[in-house]
């Protein structure tokens, strides 16, 4: 069965979006970085979605989901490279991605996780 | 209004609606839609696609090219043979939903859309289209 691959970097999961995808194939990405981020007890995910050139509203129904399940096991979301012609679309769909941080990049966005692990450390 | 080309999809499966995606995205380019208007209409068409699917029991979409001077567009027409929709006006608005999504599907698709109709009659079916040109 075709799956979404999952990286793991130190205590972070890396997930690049590359292909279309079906509906069910978004169901199956959301169940299998949740099983993850306990099985790894991951602290940050990052979602690159620069390959992505269309969001409509399930797959930016799934993305918050993936950010607010994370957010209860424990874990920050970062979505990365929304390309501006998608950003458009989302706004204008009426999908503003409310709770879910986004930034530039995968650099700036494992940054950001960087900071906040280590400022929950002290 | 010229038919340049014209073609009929079936929506039976998850699949078939990113295959709508691929087919859209196609005809916006040969039309030469700029990069934003091409995301915008398959955005569009993929909300509906689902609707087709999920809400209608699946259906089909007949993808026209048209040109109309100085006009040049792409137009879906969505048909079902499903339940129909009791009351439009209600359908149409943000946040209304009578399944599990967003309620985003029909109003967000009529906002990326240059054209939109609904025609839809309960225990017949509905159809919806909409067009983009440039």
């Amino acid at each position: 069965m075709e799956k979404i691959p999952i990286l793991k970097m130190g205590r972070f999961l890396l997930v690049t979006i590359q292909v279309d995808m079906h509906d069910q194939l978004a169901m199956q990405l959301q169940e299998d970085l949740t099983d993850r981020i306990v099985a790894v007890r991951a602290r940050g995910v990052l979602i690159d979605i620069s390959s992505l050139e269309v969001v409509d509203s399930f797959i930016g129904r799934m993305i918050s989901n993936i950010a607010a399940m994370a957010r209860v096991l424990d874990a920050e979301t970062v979505v990365v490279g929304i390309q501006p012609a998608v950003a458009i679309t989302l706004v204008e769909l009426g999908l503003s991605l409310e709770g879910v941080r986004t930034a530039l990049n995968v650099d700036r966005g494992m940054a950001m996780l960087q900071q906040q692990l280590a400022a929950e450390q002290g | 209004m010229a038919v340049v080309h014209r073609s009929v999809l079936p929506i039976r499966s998850q699949e078939d609606i990113v295959r709508v995606r691929k087919a859209t995205r196609e005809s916006a380019v040969v039309q030469g839609f700029s990069l934003v208007e091409q995301t915008k209409i398959v955005t569009a068409a993929s909300e509906i696609a689902r609707n087709t699917l999920d809400y209608g029991g699946g259906g089909e979409v007949e993808v026209t090219l048209f040109s109309e001077p100085p006009r040049r567009g792409v137009r879906l027409v969505f048909s079902d043979k499903g339940p129909g929709i009791a009351d439009i006006e209600q359908a149409l608005k943000d946040g209304f939903t009578s399944g599990s999504g967003l309620g985003l599907g029909l109003s967000g698709a009529k906002r990326l859309s240059n054209e939109f109709s609904l025609q839809s009659k309960v225990g017949e079916g509905t159809q919806v289209t909409i067009a983009r040109w440039r």
